[in-house]
């Protein structure tokens, strides 16, 4: 087993040990990713330079005989829509192409006083609008399993790199699925925590009621230890949980007896893959012969909740998007005659199309017209997604379903977008409502990786990291390494 | 002008003199390096978010409830999405729905009547940076700088009804406005500084008629009088064009002040689509009764109440009541020179008579400014009472209390001004006089009462001014009789 291959628990073992030192793991973590990044493409920036000097300074303390958090040390990657200071941070898009950000976002600045070491900033959809990250400025990111099909989106980069063996832990964002639908893809382990349980403050914003920002990693308890590293009250963030935060390693406890897993009947209709929904069947199973109750449940409103989020994500989008006018950084146009055309050329020019889309299609709901008919509207259906989750959760303690309703597919299939929006119903709930959820390894179809959607209760991480670690502790799907990832 | 009469509402913007912004930490203080005091969030910068000061909203319910208004415990902040360079996030943070005060009002004094001006509401919203062109406007401009410093300096938007009838209403308007929101101290109240600004919505109709006329906002007024030169101008344009028959255009006009006219901007029929939605980032706050009353007690006497006591306890006219409580800082001059002296007349003569003089003269907005402190005018005041001066003199002492530190009393005794009350000093030069205008003497004689102001005159010319003039008539009288 090379050392890449191994997680963030077993390297800070090793770390702790002094079996290895910080510049040796992450030597070899440098070199894989010169290996086999050419067909990858996980990565916007790898730095090298930064990284080696975070190492040195970890090894230094170790030496010292000081005491080390979990993540110190060990590398992992940032998806590039998270602001680092002094290193370029482009969202993957020609607009922010050189913007290099004068500060760090909380979450950064959380882990730094941690120790945590960056490898490098790991490539997504641009603004992370897509799910395949094949809409990025840059490069289209491979799914480690098969070079030839998408990793997923829109933290393509993130996962694909810890399923190569690039990175030992990452970070992704998920709006509607962007963390848990290319972990599925990727076959490794991608949580959306509760919203509020992770600070938004210097994380470039998609859709300010929907993102969360959360772990990417090869195992459940490696998220955890990511999830302490980030989680916490921010006083930036006005949305930020101001309540304690748990240790959610403390939930790594291999026991579902007694626990009450809800099957949404809605979730399991005909469009998904049958392949795919045998796995997870299977997996579901599996927890019940662990001693889970399976309960079947109705989250009537789900039919509503892709035109919904449709409607309320991208009405945010464009509003968040309003800022990026070429006038005080990034992408301004050199052929503009006056300040309308700055604006409608540095736009027109450094936006790609899915941005221009959404951001077209999210002022026209906002629009004098559109707003009562569209987004209020949109915003009470919200509200009965939530009371439909409030209601189910009054009977079971999760609920699960597929991650995804395929496996992946090949890079510039173009499926029709109906399709990969029907798709992100999976997910979608769970944004709107808030809720924590994870998506873990389940099985193969063809040798490409099947995810397991767990989704908790608001603020339920932890019961959601239990349910997830006892499934993987009963089975090897996470122990699998991709052909690029390593032996 | 009876044939046609005048409605006008006015939008005013107050800068909120808290010490940091409205949604992050950087100074709120005027002036500065330009771009020295931004931070990513009041610049716009990725992934920063607005975290709401809480001190605006103190600021806020105080000027609510000043102003009578019903504060709102729901309060909403939501997004005003538009393009311009001085707003970094492409759209502003303010309240559409759910504001911070309804249905208030305030009363003016406009040619010896009250009335009262209905307030709409207030809200908090963030203002904007400054932009500074090569040119007059943004368009017609080979280059633009911006300046973020001013970005996310928290506001208060105070709309009227359209209550005001007429230019000399509106000015009366915006002064009672600037009172009463310097006497809550939320503002430092600088029409040429842009803490105060206002627009004012103007429309003209046929005496009578219900519809309102088409409407033009006036911007760019830059002082009281501006707001009523403009609105004057307003009112006898839009009443040629009716007159004229000529089609009325709503639109935005901007004051020039040199040419004292207005000049179309842009027109405004159709309303701007601002696509307003509720800003996902702040959640929405919900005030506490407890702490509006908290804040409730803690108001200081207000304006009206102010001169309400002042006539009432000290007997002064609603004219010079007015004019002492129209500024916070005159007014507690007032109060602490009563300290000193309980002549509460004597007090409003000085200060609305020779101190307001001196501030004009010497161009002194802030009567804290003012040289001499309260417990020397006091003393002149007393010395005056006591016959130890003329009020003639006074006038010599208050100069020179304006140049130094001395007291009045040092004043009077350095320059010998103590006013000659001795009846044996005064006959001499009584009779002196008497004897050199004998044309006077008989005029007076003969009935011309007003005769004896000349030889009033003389004695003084002769005492220097220091005779008591009481006593010198009293002298002239019996001698002449």
């Amino acid at each position: 087993m090379y050392i890449y291959n191994l997680g963030v628990q077993q390297l800070h073992e090793k770390l702790t040990n002094k079996e290895l030192s910080s510049v040796e793991i992450t030597k070899a973590f440098l070199e894989h990713i010169k290996e086999v990044e050419s067909k990858v493409q996980a990565f916007v920036t790898v730095c090298e330079k930064e990284a080696l000097e975070q190492a040195k300074k970890v090894d230094e303390k170790i030496q010292k005989g000081e005491t080390i958090a979990p993540l110190a040390g060990i590398p992992g990657g940032i998806k590039d829509n998270i602001c680092t200071k002094g290193i370029k941070t482009t969202c993957s898009s020609r607009m922010l192409e050189n913007f290099i950000p004068p500060y760090d976002a909380s979450i950064i600045e959380k882990l730094k006083s941690q120790d945590a070491l960056f490898i490098g900033k790991t490539n997504l959809d641009e603004f992370a609008m897509g799910m395949t990250t094949e809409t990025s400025y840059f490069k289209s990111t491979k799914n480690p399993w098969s070079l030839d099909c998408v990793p997923g989106g829109s933290s393509g980069g993130s996962v694909s790199a810890v399923a190569a063996g690039q990175v030992a832990w990452a970070l992704g964002s998920d709006t509607g699925g962007s963390i848990r639908q290319p972990a599925a893809f990727t076959g490794v382990v991608g949580m959306k925590p509760t919203y509020g349980r992770v600070s938004r403050s210097g994380c470039v914003p998609l859709a300010s009621s929907l993102d969360q920002f959360g772990p990417i990693t090869k195992n459940v308890t490696d998220c955890a230890h990511v999830l302490n590293a980030i989680s916490g009250h921010c006083p930036f963030d006005a949305n930020s949980y101001q309540g304690e935060t748990p240790d959610f390693t403390k939930s790594l406890v291999a026991d579902v007896k007694g626990m009450k897993i809800g099957l949404p009947k809605e979730y399991f209709s005909l469009y998904v893959d049958k392949t795919v929904k045998e796995k997870v069947l299977q997996a579901i199973k599996q927890l019940e012969s662990l001693g889970a109750q399976i309960v079947e449940i109705s989250l009537p409103h789900t039919d509503y909740s892709a035109a919904t989020y449709s409607v309320i994500a991208s009405a945010e989008t464009a509003s968040n998007m309003s800022r990026l006018d070429g006038v005080k950084y990034g992408y301004r146009s050199p052929n503009a005659k006056n300040i309308n055309d700055l604006y409608v050329k540095s736009r027109s020019e450094g936006f790609g199309k899915e941005v221009k889309l959404r951001v077209t299609l999210g002022n026209y709901f906002l629009s004098a017209d559109c707003y009562e008919e569209y987004y209020l509207h949109a915003m009470k259906i919200r509200t009965l997604i939530v009371n439909d989750f409030q209601k189910a959760f009054e009977k079971v303690d999760v609920i699960v379903s597929p991650a995804a309703t395929t496996t992946a597919f090949k890079i510039g299939a173009n499926l029709p977008k109906e399709e990969l929006y029907m798709s992100s119903v999976l997910h979608i709930p769970a944004n709107m409502a808030g809720l924590p959820a994870i998506s873990i390894p389940c099985g193969f179809v063809e040798n490409m990786p099947v995810g397991l959607q767990i989704i908790g209760n608001l603020l339920d991480d932890s019961n959601v990291i239990k349910a997830a670690y006892t499934y993987e502790q009963n089975t090897d799907f996470h122990k699998q390494i991709a052909p690029v990832g390593g032996k | 002008m009876m044939k046609y009469e005048t409605v006008i509402g006015i939008e005013t913007h107050v800068e909120l003199k808290t010490k940091t912004k409205i949604f992050c930490s950087c100074s709120a203080e005027f002036g500065g390096e330009p771009n020295s005091k931004t931070c990513p969030i009041c610049a716009g910068f990725p992934g920063s978010l607005p975290v709401v000061n809480e001190k605006i909203l103190e600021y806020a319910i105080r000027a609510g409830l000043a102003l009578n208004c019903h504060i709102q415990k729901l309060n909403i902040f939501d997004r005003k999405s538009y393009f311009y360079p001085d707003l970094g996030k492409g759209y502003q943070i303010s309240q559409l729905k759910y504001p911070i005060a309804l249905n208030g009002y305030l009363d003016i004094e406009v040619d010896g009547k009250t009335k009262r001006v209905n307030i709409n509401r207030i809200h908090m919203e963030e203002d904007a940076g400054k932009l500074i062109h090569t040119s007059s406007t943004i368009s017609s401009s080979e280059s633009s700088i911006v300046d973020y410093n001013r970005s996310s300096v928290p506001l208060l938007e105070i709309v009227t009804e359209p209550d005001i009838s007429s230019p000399k209403e509106a000015r009366a308007y915006m002064e009672k406005l600037r009172t009463i929101l310097q006497y809550i101290d939320v503002s430092d109240c600088k029409m040429q500084e842009g803490s105060l600004r206002c627009d004012a919505n103007v429309s003209v109709r046929p005496f009578g008629q219900k519809e309102y006329g088409v409407r033009s906002e006036v911007k760019n007024l830059n002082s009281f009088k501006a707001v009523q030169r403009s609105l004057e101008y307003e009112e006898l344009r839009k009443a040629r064009e009716l007159e004229e028959g000529v089609r009325q255009i709503q639109d935005t006009r901007t004051w020039d002040e040199e040419k004292g006219l207005t000049i179309s901007m842009r027109s405004k029929e159709q309303a701007d689509d601002y696509r307003y939605f509720q800003d996902p980032d702040i959640p929405p706050i919900i005030l506490d009764k407890a702490w509006i009353e908290d804040v409730a007690n803690k108001l200081p006497e207000l304006p009206d109440a102010r001169k309400k006591r002042l006539m009432q306890e000290l007997g002064l006219s609603e004219y010079d009541a007015l004019g002492i409580v129209a500024d916070i800082h005159m007014a507690n001059y007032f109060d602490e020179t009563l300290k000193y002296t309980k002549d509460a007349k004597a007090i409003s003569n000085w200060l609305l008579g020779d101190i307001l003089a001196w501030l004009n003269n010497n161009d002194v907005e802030d009567i804290r400014a003012f040289p001499v402190e309260e417990k020397n005018i006091a003393q002149m005041i007393e010395l005056v009472n006591e016959g130890i001066i003329s009020s003639k003199l006074a006038k010599t002492v208050f100069e020179e209390l304006t140049k130094t530190s001395k007291s009045p009393q040092e004043i009077i005794k350095e320059k010998g001004l103590e006013q000659i009350s001795d009846t044996n000093q005064l006959l001499d030069i009584v009779q002196d006089v008497i004897n050199n205008n004998p044309q006077s003497v008989g005029d007076y004689l003969a009935g011309k009462e007003r005769a004896i102001e000349f030889l009033v005159g003389q004695i003084m010319k002769e005492t220097k001014g220091k005779a008591n003039p009481e006593i010198i008539n009293k002298l002239l009288k019996e001698k002449m009789s």
